[in-house]
C-alpha cells in the first residue's frame, strides 16, 4: 500500500510502527473442517505511534480495531505485515522471545469485571506482573503494589480486598494499575471507558492523561465514542472494514473531515445544546462482510457522494492531502475528488 | 450477596465455600451419607481394633456358622447363645443348634494381641466375646470355645465381620488411591488438551475416544495376564489401582478440557498471558481455581466406580488374590450358587459395597447441588 504516514513534525523514529498489518482468520466449514474463506479482520493497516502521543482508533464494532490492538500487543500473531517496536520486528516472535517486550507493551481491557480474576485479591493481582518478571522480594513487591494503588488513587486497604468489592470505576483503576505496573512505554487501551458510567468515564480519562504526562506513556486508544476520542487523542485514525480510511491530527479530523465515512460518524455525535442540530448523514445499506470483502474501495457503495458506476470497484488511494492528514481518496469517498488529482 | 459485600474481606474470601457448606448441610441424605462414610473409613483405619478376631484366624470346628444375635439379660449382661455344630448326614451341609450355654460379650475386651498399623502393640478390641483364661500368655483363641460370629463365618470358620473390616481397608482405599491417579492424569491431560488446543487437543480427544471405546473386561483380562504371579500382594494392589485409574481418567479429562476451553479466553486469562505469565501459572493460578468445586464433585462421583471396579476384578479372580482380604476377594466364595443358597450370610460384603457406593453417590449429588450456584 503505502509506507507509513510519518507525520510531518515527527521527531525521531516512532515507538511502534505497523507496516501493512494483516490479520486473517480462516473460516472453516464442512465435514473436514477445511478452510473455506478468510475473514479479513485487519486488511493492510500502516500506522505509527510516537513517544508520548495518544492515537485514537475509531470505528464501528466489527471493523477490526480490537483485533488490531491485539496484534499490536502480540496476543495474536498477525498473518501478514510487520509490527515494529522501537525498530525491532516483533510480529513473529515466539512466546519466550516476547517476554521482554511484555514489560514495554501493555493493555487495558474494556470490562474490568472480566479482566480481573475474581478469585484473587487486589494485592495478588497487582503483584503478579512483578512475580512473573522475576521479582522474588516479597517486601519490595508489596511496596510497589502500594505505590501503584496510590498512583491510581485507591486506598492502601484495597490490597486485601477482592475485585467484586469495588465499583466499575475503581476496578478499572485496578486494571490500569496492573497495566502500568512494569513501566510500559506503550499501552493499548481497548475501549477502557465504554463499560463505565458516563460520570466515571471522565475521571478515568483524566487519570489516563495524568499518567501519560507523568510516565511519558504512549496510548493507542481504541473507542467507538468519538467524543471520548476527541478529548484524549493527539491523532485519530478512522477504521472501516479492516482498513484505515482517514488519519490525522485530532483537531484537523474534527474540523475538516474529508472521508465520507468520517463525516457520517462525526455527524452522529449528539450535540449537547438543545435546539441546535447537526445535519445527520445516514449511510445506505450495511457494512459488507469482512469475509471476502469487496475488491477496491469497500465504502464506495455505501457513500452518498455520487460516483460513476464503473468507478465503484476501483481501489481507493491512501494519500497525504495536507501535512499529517491522510485520507483514502476515491471518487465516492471525498467530495471534489478531482481537486486532489495531481 | 449484598450483605456479603459489606462484610470484611476475610469473610468474603471464604464466602463461596461457606455458601457451599451451608447448602450442603441442608441436604439431609448427603449429610447422612457423609456420616456413614466417615464411620466406614474410621473403622477401616483402625481395622485391628474394631475387628473381634484376626481376619485370617480359622476355626476348623465351626465352618459356615450362621450369624449370632446379641442378646441382653440382667443375669448375663450382653451375651450370645453358643452354637453347636452339626453335619447333615445326607447333604453334608453344616447346621447349628443353639445351646443354652452363654457366651458373654463386652466392649473393649481383651483379645488376640495385634500391632496397630504395625506400630503399636495392643490386645484390646472394640467388641467381642469375653474370654476366660487369658492373661497368662496363652492365646485367647485356643483357650476357650467362646466364639462369636455376628455376621457368621465362612468355609474355614473365619469371622466374617473381622474379614469385612479388614477388607474394607483395601476396598475403600483402592477408590481413594486410584482417584488420586485419576485426578493427576485427568487434570494434566485435560488441562493440556484444553489449554493448548489445536492439533494437540485433537489428538488427545481422539485418544480419549479410543480409551473409552475399549471393551473393559477383555482389557482387565489382559492386564491380569500381564501381572506376574509371583508379585507381592502390595505390588499387585498398586497395579490394580493404576489399572482402574488408567481406564477412568477420561471423564475427568473431558470435564477439565471443556472448562479450560471456556475460561481460556476470559479476559483475566488473557491479561495474565499479556503479562508474560508461564503456561503453568495461567493454568494453575488462574484457570483451575475457577472450577475446583466442579472437580471435587466429579471425583466424588467416580470413587464408587473405582470401588466397584476393584470388587469386580477381584471377584473374577483377576485382581487381588486370597491371602489379601478385600470385599471382592470375599465374594469369590459366592461363585457357587449352592453355597449362597445354604449359607446366605456369605453375601455380607455385597451389603457393605451397596452402602458405600450409595453413600458416595448421594454425597456427590449433594456436593454438586451445593456447589452449583445456578439453581
Amino acid at each position: 500500500m503505502n509506507s507509513e504516514p510519518q507525520s510531518a513534525n515527527g521527531d525521531g523514529p516512532p515507538l511502534m510502527e505497523l507496516r501493512d498489518l494483516q490479520m486473517f482468520f480462516p473460516v472453516k466449514g464442512g465435514v473436514l473442517q477445511r478452510t473455506q474463506a478468510q475473514l479479513k479482520a485487519v486488511n493492510g493497516v500502516s500506522l505509527s505511534i510516537r513517544k508520548g502521543e495518544t492515537l485514537g482508533l475509531v470505528g464501528e464494532s466489527g471493523c477490526g480495531k480490537s483485533t488490531l490492538g491485539k496484534c499490536a500487543v502480540r496476543l495474536l500473531r498477525p498473518t501478514g505485515g510487520q509490527v515494529l517496536f522501537e525498530g525491532n520486528d516483533i510480529s513473529s516472535l515466539s512466546r519466550k522471545a516476547l517476554k521482554p517486550y511484555r514489560r514495554d507493551i501493555q493493555m487495558i481491557f474494556q470490562d474490568p469485571a472480566e479482566s480481573l480474576n475474581p478469585r484473587h485479591s487486589i494485592g495478588s493481582l497487582l503483584e503478579e506482573p512483578f512475580l512473573v518478571h522475576g521479582n522474588r522480594d516479597a517486601a519490595d513487591r508489596n511496596r510497589r503494589v502500594l505505590k501503584l494503588l496510590d498512583i491510581v488513587g485507591l486506598p492502601a486497604s484495597a490490597i486485601e480486598k477482592f475485585p467484586f468489592e469495588f465499583s466499575g470505576g475503581q476496578r478499572q483503576r485496578i486494571g490500569i494499575a496492573r497495566a502500568i505496573a512494569l513501566n510500559p512505554k506503550l499501552v493499548i487501551c481497548d475501549e477502557p471507558v465504554s463499560a463505565l458510567d458516563v460520570s466515571v468515564q471522565s475521571q478515568i480519562l483524566n487519570l489516563l492523561m495524568n499518567l501519560q504526562e507523568e510516565f511519558n506513556l504512549s496510548y493507542i486508544f481504541i473507542a467507538h465514542d468519538l467524543a471520548v476520542v476527541k478529548h484524549i487523542s493527539d491523532r485519530v485514525a478512522i477504521m472501516y472494514l479492516g482498513k484505515i480510511v482517514e488519519l490525522g491530527p485530532t483537531e484537523e479530523i474534527f474540523r475538516n473531515p474529508l472521508h465520507a465515512y468520517t463525516r457520517a460518524l462525526i455527524s452522529a455525535i449528539p450535540v449537547p445544546r438543545p435546539g441546535q442540530r447537526r445535519e445527520r448523514i445516514l449511510l445506505k445499506g450495511d457494512v459488507p462482510s469482512p469475509i471476502d470483502p469487496p475488491e477496491g474501495c469497500a465504502f464506495a457503495r455505501r457513500s452518498w457522494i455520487p460516483c460513476e458506476p464503473e468507478e465503484l470497484d476501483k481501489p481507493g488511494e491512501f494519500r497525504e492531502v495536507s501535512p499529517g492528514h491522510w485520507v483514502e481518496l476515491h471518487p465516492a469517498t471525498v467530495e471534489d475528488y478531482a481537486s486532489y488529482q495531481r | 450477596m449484598d450483605q456479603d459485600m459489606l462484610q470484611s474481606s476475610e469473610k468474603a474470601t471464604q464466602s463461596q465455600w461457606a455458601l457451599i457448606r451451608r447448602r450442603f448441610f441442608r441436604h439431609k441424605l448427603g449429610v447422612i451419607s457423609l456420616a456413614t462414610l466417615i464411620i466406614l473409613y474410621v473403622v477401616a483405619v483402625f481395622a485391628e481394633f474394631f475387628s473381634p478376631y484376626p481376619p485370617g484366624h480359622r476355626n476348623p470346628d465351626t465352618p459356615y456358622a450362621p450369624p449370632q444375635t446379641v442378646r441382653f439379660s440382667f443375669e448375663h449382661g450382653l451375651h450370645a447363645k453358643a452354637q453347636v455344630p452339626n453335619i447333615d448326614p445326607v447333604t453334608l451341609n453344616h447346621y447349628y443348634t443353639i445351646s443354652d450355654e452363654v457366651v458373654p460379650l463386652g466392649f473393649f475386651v481383651r483379645g488376640e494381641p495385634y500391632r496397630l498399623w504395625g506400630l503399636f502393640e495392643w490386645d484390646r478390641r472394640f467388641f467381642g466375646p469375653v474370654n476366660s483364661g487369658n492373661g497368662d500368655g496363652e492365646s485367647t483363641l485356643d483357650a476357650g470355645l467362646n466364639t462369636f460370629f455376628w455376621l457368621g463365618s465362612d468355609k474355614f470358620g473365619r469371622d466374617q465381620l473381622s474379614r469385612l473390616i479388614a477388607g474394607s481397608r483395601i476396598s475403600l482405599s483402592v477408590g481413594m488411591l486410584s482417584i488420586l491417579a485419576t485426578f493427576l492424569l485427568g487434570i494434566s491431560i485435560g488441562g493440556i488438551s484444553g489449554y493448548l488446543g489445536g492439533r494437540v487437543d485433537n489428538l488427545i480427544q481422539r485418544i480419549i475416544e479410543i480409551v473409552n471405546a475399549f471393551p473393559q473386561l477383555p482389557l482387565w483380562l489382559a492386564f491380569a495376564a500381564v501381572l506376574p504371579g509371583h508379585w507381592s500382594s502390595l505390588r499387585i494392589y498398586f497395579m490394580i489401582t493404576l489399572v482402574l485409574s488408567l481406564l477412568n481418567w477420561t471423564g475427568l479429562a473431558r470435564t477439565v478440557r471443556g472448562k479450560i476451553l471456556a475460561l481460556r479466553e476470559e479476559d483475566y486469562a488473557v491479561a495474565a498471558r499479556l503479562l508474560g505469565a508461564s503456561h503453568f501459572r495461567i493454568l494453575f493460578r488462574h484457570l483451575l481455581p475457577g472450577f475446583t468445586s466442579h472437580i471435587i464433585v466429579t471425583l466424588t462421583l467416580s470413587i464408587p466406580v473405582m470401588i466397584l471396579g476393584e470388587t469386580a476384578l477381584s471377584f473374577l479372580g483377576l485382581g487381588l488374590r486370597p491371602p489379601i482380604v478385600s470385599w471382592g476377594v470375599m465374594l469369590q466364595d459366592c461363585l457357587n450358587m449352592d453355597l449362597v443358597d445354604a449359607y446366605p450370610w456369605i453375601l455380607a460384603p455385597v451389603f457393605f459395597i451397596i452402602i458405600t457406593v450409595l453413600s458416595f453417590n448421594f454425597l456427590g449429588d449433594a456436593l454438586r447441588d451445593a456447589a452449583d450456584p445456578y439453581r
